[in-house]
């Protein structure tokens, strides 16, 4: 059971991305404006048997120089992580005489199959509803095509999506998610559920001061099955005729000695 | 403790799929049936996607299934001839479920297929079992001693030509009805995830009057077969099987297996009847409430696209 991995090469990342910020800050050229410089507790989630999700920690310093203009206003960060894009169909059932089927359904094209948005406070106190479409912040701009957001046959599905994927914890908001260790330094913790697919996530990460965007950075992790759990799919889907021989053999063999232990005459 | 199933994804509490394995092969061991017709409902309800739970339910009914075929074969309470008709006609129908299995899940219709499947398949075979042994009960209890037919009278079906003679099993007719029959059962077996024991044991006897000592042998015999061809065809087809859910559904299984069978052995006959009636009915009931009931929740999600 290596369950505790997660948070403890957290916290040791954590020390090593400051030593590593606090370096940044004394080499970096001078600037005008904000810069934004993030780290990665890791940029690879390794499934394994005991696999029950995982944790990632981004790290973030804003970068100020002498030039940089004073702000009145502390600094807002929102975090926007995104799955890899597959399509989900959303299906409603209705009354079809006695029974309940599944009558309609809407398409979301190249949806990330993950969705988080973190932020230091809640979105709507950061930036204003037009800047909000103007940024596409918020989990309900993530999944709105553009010109679209007014559709209202759409909102009962793109209602259900969110509520859906929110109980499979695959879509989050954290209005409080993002928190300032210093005036300039903050960290977020990105929870992944087990169901969360593999394959490459984007971490977006914006900088606002008083609704404006200052500054906007990515950087990315992948979630891979290794070891087992990928010999497994490997063989399951290159060489599947091998794997269903397998998976036949262990069965009668498994049956073959029940018959050998449990033998009652 | 959790368990991350590969193919299907998803993290499961290993505890309570062996658990659920014991109590399946309890009663599968009680009955003498394979139990695929509890298992894969209680996998779908789980969470398994149906697919999943269907192709690696076939995988746990072949254990189960060699389990119970080796100990007829001991006590020679198993007709090869018949199982090998059976067995022949088992394929085709597998052949086909699978093919039938793969269309319906492009077409996203898999999981009504299965619901509706499991209404009207288990509804018309759990009434009929169940109006049959409370006949017999309510006969024995009033002291009627059950007309048995005479052995000169003969089914049509029976006579119909591609005829052959079953020692064993005191049977000589046409081959068409059983392997009819079979290819009926590896159909459903296929797309359903069962052996379909508690169909073929009881067709068996009524409709062909096989001895009732050769016939559930030779029925797991059939159906070892049929499963082993499922778990192979549905492996290279769709990539359904997860070997690790495979296997702690058939530790558990052969765990509880043992000590249904000795529980099963202080049922009586008709009791036992009534028993499985009750339970393959339930299992078509809680189906059919799904599609009658307002569901809390009308909006499900699916995710299509290529795995990586």
């Amino acid at each position: 059971m290596t369950r505790t991995g997660p948070t403890r090469t957290a916290t040791s990342r954590l020390l090593l991305a400051a030593a590593a910020l606090a370096g940044l800050f004394a080499s970096l050229a001078p600037a005008a404006a904000e810069t934004l410089i993030l780290s990665l507790s890791t940029h690879r989630v390794s499934i394994t048997s005991t696999y029950t999700g995982s944790s990632i920690v981004v790290f973030g310093a804003i970068e100020r120089d002498e030039r940089t203009v004073a702000r009145a206003a502390p600094y807002d960060v929102v975090i926007t992580v995104r799955g890899p894009r597959r399509t989900t169909i959303v299906r409603e059932k209705e009354r079809v005489g006695p029974l309940w089927l599944n009558t309609s359904q809407r398409r979301f094209v190249d949806l990330p199959t993950y969705l988080a948005v973190l932020s230091s406070r809640p979105i709507d106190e950061i930036a204003g509803g037009a800047f909000l479409t103007r940024y596409r912040l918020g989990l309900g701009m993530q999944i709105t095509t553009p010109g679209m957001e007014h559709l209202t046959s759409e909102e009962p599905f793109r209602e259900a999506l969110l509520r859906l994927k929110n109980d499979q914890r695959l879509f989050a908001e954290e209005p409080r998610g993002v928190t300032f260790l210093t005036p300039s330094i903050f960290r977020a913790p990105i929870t992944l559920p087990a169901v969360a697919p593999t394959g490459n996530y984007d971490v977006e990460v914006a900088l606002f001061v008083d609704g404006a965007q200052l500054a906007r950075q990515t950087t990315n992790f992948e979630v891979v099955k290794t070891g087992f759990e990928q010999a497994t799919v490997t063989l399951a889907h290159d060489h599947a005729i091998f794997y269903g021989l397998g998976v036949v053999t262990m069965a009668v063999l498994f049956g073959w000695l029940a018959t050998i232990i449990f033998r009652r005459d | 403790m959790h368990i991350y199933l590969p193919i299907a994804e998803m993290s499961v509490n290993m505890f309570t799929l062996l658990a659920m394995g014991a109590a399946v092969g309890f009663i599968s061991g009680m009955f003498g049936v394979g139990g695929g017709f509890l298992m894969t409902p209680l996998l779908i309800f789980l969470g398994i996607p149906p697919a999943i739970a269907v192709a690696t339910q076939a995988s746990q009914i072949t254990a189960s299934s060699v389990t119970g075929a080796l100990g007829y074969w001991r006590r020679k309470a198993l007709d090869f001839k018949l199982g090998g008709v059976l067995v022949a006609g088992g394929f085709v129908g597998t052949l086909l479920g699978v093919w039938f299995f793969n269309v319906m899940s492009r077409l996203g219709q898999l999981e009504f297929v299965i619901v509706v499947s499991y209404v009207t398949l288990f509804g018309i075979i759990g009434s009929l079992m169940l109006a049959e042994s409370l006949k017999t009960m309510w006969a024995t209890r009033r002291g009627v001693v059950p007309l048995s037919r005479r052995s000169g009278e003969h089914p049509w079906y029976l006579g119909l030509p591609w005829k052959m003679r079953f020692h064993r099993s005191k049977l000589y007719g046409s081959v068409i009805p059983i392997v009819t029959l079979a290819m009926l059962i590896g159909f459903a077996g296929a797309v359903l995830g069962i052996g379909g024991g508690f169909i073929l044991v009881p067709a068996l006897i009524y409709l062909f009057r096989i001895p009732a000592a050769v016939v559930v042998g030779t029925s797991l015999f059939q159906i070892l077969f049929t499963m082993m061809a499922a778990t192979l065809l549905h492996a290279f087809t769709n990539q359904s099987v997860d070997v690790v859910l495979a296997m702690l559904l058939i530790i558990g299984g052969v765990m509880g297996a043992q000590f249904g069978a000795r529980a099963g052995q202080n049922l009586k006959g008709e009791s036992f009847r009534l028993l499985l009636a009750i339970l393959v009915l339930g299992v078509g009931i809680r189906f059919a409430i799904d599609l009658v009931v307002r569901p809390q929740e009308p909006f499900s999600l699916v995710t299509v696209g290529a795995r990586p």
